[in-house]
């Protein structure tokens, strides 16, 4: 129903090449995050896949139609913007109801689609308010809301938590992820959230400079990163990185650790350092240690009871299993 | 204290400004009103003396009263629409990203940069000159008999002049109400499946709506009172003497002071009726 695939697609603007040729599939049903630093190319390979950008070469199959000349109206896609892109001067019943208004459907039939999205996404209060009217998370959810009366193929979101604040985002996140549960449609979510990434996604597409760095399960990507720059993106917060006599010793270029895989003891240890600054989050502590010889910062992950102040001489002692190796090229090897 | 001084130190600087712009309206409105009143023929025995409401029930009654109010209108709300219709459609022209984008948009704006009297004249003798103007070049290209556009079709040619004047106006604030709109709205009603016609009711027709009324709102008010696109082309003849013109005809070549006075006090009425009426609208417009 929702199967995208792309064939060496590519994208350039002028003489820029934004995109290189790249292929992906996405299986039907699947939550797939494109996930990477901004100005990676992500929003454009979605813009791509909508066809509100046109492909410099390669081709889109859809559902294992040719899709690559199709305009976006008939490629079965709904997409919900970062600024939402709600119609300021519809209420939000208008709003749902437009893309059922552009497809002539029946009144009776868009009145019942149109209270039904908006009993799934709890807006039946508001139905005849203004998008003006609305808080931020409300217009978001007229906004998925304006996505899912089309029974779409596949959703495209671009980065459509970035306008919410902290707590509101967390909410959201779920809402969509039982959304997708719900409805088990195709979704392409394009973020430079990590931790969006690792929660929501059944598959995560690293991009960097238009460019798949590595595809694969969230877990996959967290135990196993194809290289450095994967890496230091997935896992919070990021890798610390090892070069010189250390990594040597292991027979590698550079070796990585997570902060979460490094013991910490005020007596004794492989490694030892000053504190410089503990961040106490409650449940877990995050030591940022100097004077290591090994790497100008190395951060660990402690247990939120573990107190240690600036200044402090602590001791690390890294999990050897977990250990990950990287030769000259960037790349990890076993 | 302080806030005591200086709000009064305020009011003391203000004065000056405030005093200017009061004279500025209040001494040419009480003499208008003055004069409605009197018998007053500066060639013909001077001041004759008050007359009550006599001024006021002659300019009325006068055969000419009715025909001038409907040129009036015509002429605004002519030019009107097809300011504020061109006026869109160029400034989604000059949206278009293009090459020399700059250059062009002066070039739209300059036809408002030209004295109303210089333009007028420009199009009477260029243009719209019976035996050597351009359209009539154009005409007898095609084998048709040439207009005579100010005698034959004065209304016509009138409301093409001022329209031509006021469009590069209409067209700025257009384009600046369209560059306001913002384009993920535009994409996403197009994945909604709306084809370019519906995007253009739908979403770019009421994102426009305030800038309309706006441009309505000012072109009014000034196309109330024109005069000089009249006066040196028609001179007010072949149906195209407007209420202002009626009253500068009363005042100068009848040289009647209070009859023509009379006749800006109606003028000052109509101006805030509709004044009036569209504040209304675009107070509803703006609250929305």
């Amino acid at each position: 129903m929702g199967r995208i695939q792309l064939k060496s697609v590519t994208k350039s603007f002028g003489d820029v090449e934004v995109i290189p040729p790249l292929d992906l599939t996405i299986e039907d049903g699947e939550f797939t995050v494109f996930v990477g630093p901004s100005g990676c190319g992500k929003s454009t390979l979605l813009r791509l896949i909508a066809g509100l950008e046109d492909m410099t070469s390669g081709s889109i199959d859809i559902d294992g139609a040719d899709a690559t000349d199709v305009p976006p109206a008939k490629r079965g896609l709904a997409m919900v913007f970062q600024s939402y892109a709600l119609y300021p001067h519809m209420t939000v019943r208008k709003n749902i109801a437009f893309p059922l208004r552009m497809a002539k459907q029946d009144q009776a039939e868009i009145d019942k689609r149109v209270e039904g999205a908006a009993s799934v996404l709890n807006l039946t209060d508001y139905l005849d308010r203004r998008p003006g009217q609305l808080s931020g998370g409300q217009r978001q959810r007229v906004a998925i809301g304006r996505a899912i009366v089309r029974e779409p193929a596949a959703f495209l979101f671009d980065e459509p938590l970035s306008n919410l604040d902290a707590a509101l985002r967390v909410g959201m996140r779920l809402e969509i992820s039982e959304l997708h549960e719900r409805l088990a449609t195709t979704m392409i979510y394009v973020t430079h959230d990590q931790v969006e990434a690792m929660t929501m996604a059944d598959k995560i597409v690293v991009l960097q400079a238009g460019v798949i760095e590595q595809v694969g399960s969230p877990l996959e990507l967290y135990r196993t990163p194809r290289n450095l720059f994967v890496a230091g993106f997935i896992g919070s917060p990021k890798m610390n990185f090892i070069e010189g006599p250390e990594a040597e010793k292991l027979g590698a270029q550079t070796i990585g650790i997570r902060p979460e895989h490094i013991a910490v003891s005020e007596s004794e240890g492989d490694w030892s350092g000053v504190v410089s600054v503990s961040e106490h989050l409650g449940s877990d502590t995050f030591f940022h240690v100097h004077e290591t010889g090994l790497a100008e910062t190395i951060t660990v992950r402690a247990d939120g009871e573990v107190s240690f102040r600036h200044g402090d001489r602590i001791y690390l002692t890294p999990r050897s299993d977990v250990i990950h190796r990287f030769d000259a090229k960037g790349l990890r090897f076993e | 204290m302080a806030t005591q001084h200086s709000r009064s130190v305020a009011r003391l600087m203000m004065a000056p400004a405030v005093v200017l712009l009061l004279g500025w309206m209040l001494v040419p409105l009480t003499m208008t009103l003055y004069f409605s009143f009197k018998k007053y023929l500066p060639l013909r025995g001077g001041d004759l003396g008050w007359v009550g409401f006599d001024n006021y029930v002659r300019f009325v009654s006068s055969s000419s009263f009715w025909p001038a109010v409907q040129a009036t209108l015509v002429i605004v709300g002519g030019v009107l629409v097809i300011t504020v219709i061109l006026g869109i459609l160029l400034a989604m022209l000059l949206d278009q990203p293009m090459w020399g984008q700059g250059v062009v948009r002066i070039l739209v704006i300059a036809p408002f940069f030209v004295m109303p009297t210089v333009s007028a004249l420009v199009w009477k003798n260029m243009f719209m000159d019976p035996v050597n103007g351009l359209l009539a070049h154009l005409w007898r290209f095609f084998g048709a008999e040439p207009i005579s556009w100010l005698s034959e079709a004065s209304m016509t040619s009138i409301v093409m002049i001022v329209s031509w004047q006021w469009l590069p106006f209409a067209t700025l604030i257009l384009l600046t109400a369209i560059q306001s709109l913002d384009s993920e709205q535009l994409e996403a009603s197009e994945m909604d499946g709306a084809p370019v016609l519906k995007r253009f009711y739908h979403i770019i027709l009421p994102h426009l709506g305030r800038a309309i009324t706006i441009v309505i709102l000012i072109q009014t008010i000034f196309l109330l009172s024109i005069f000089a696109e009249i006066f040196v082309t028609t001179g007010g003849a072949f149906g195209t003497r407007t209420l202002t013109y009626m009253i500068f005809q009363r005042v100068l070549e009848s040289q009647n002071v209070g009859l023509g006075s009379a006749g800006g006090v109606y003028a000052i009425i109509l101006a805030n009726i509709v004044a009036i009426f569209l504040m209304r609208i675009v107070g509803k417009n703006l609250d929305a």
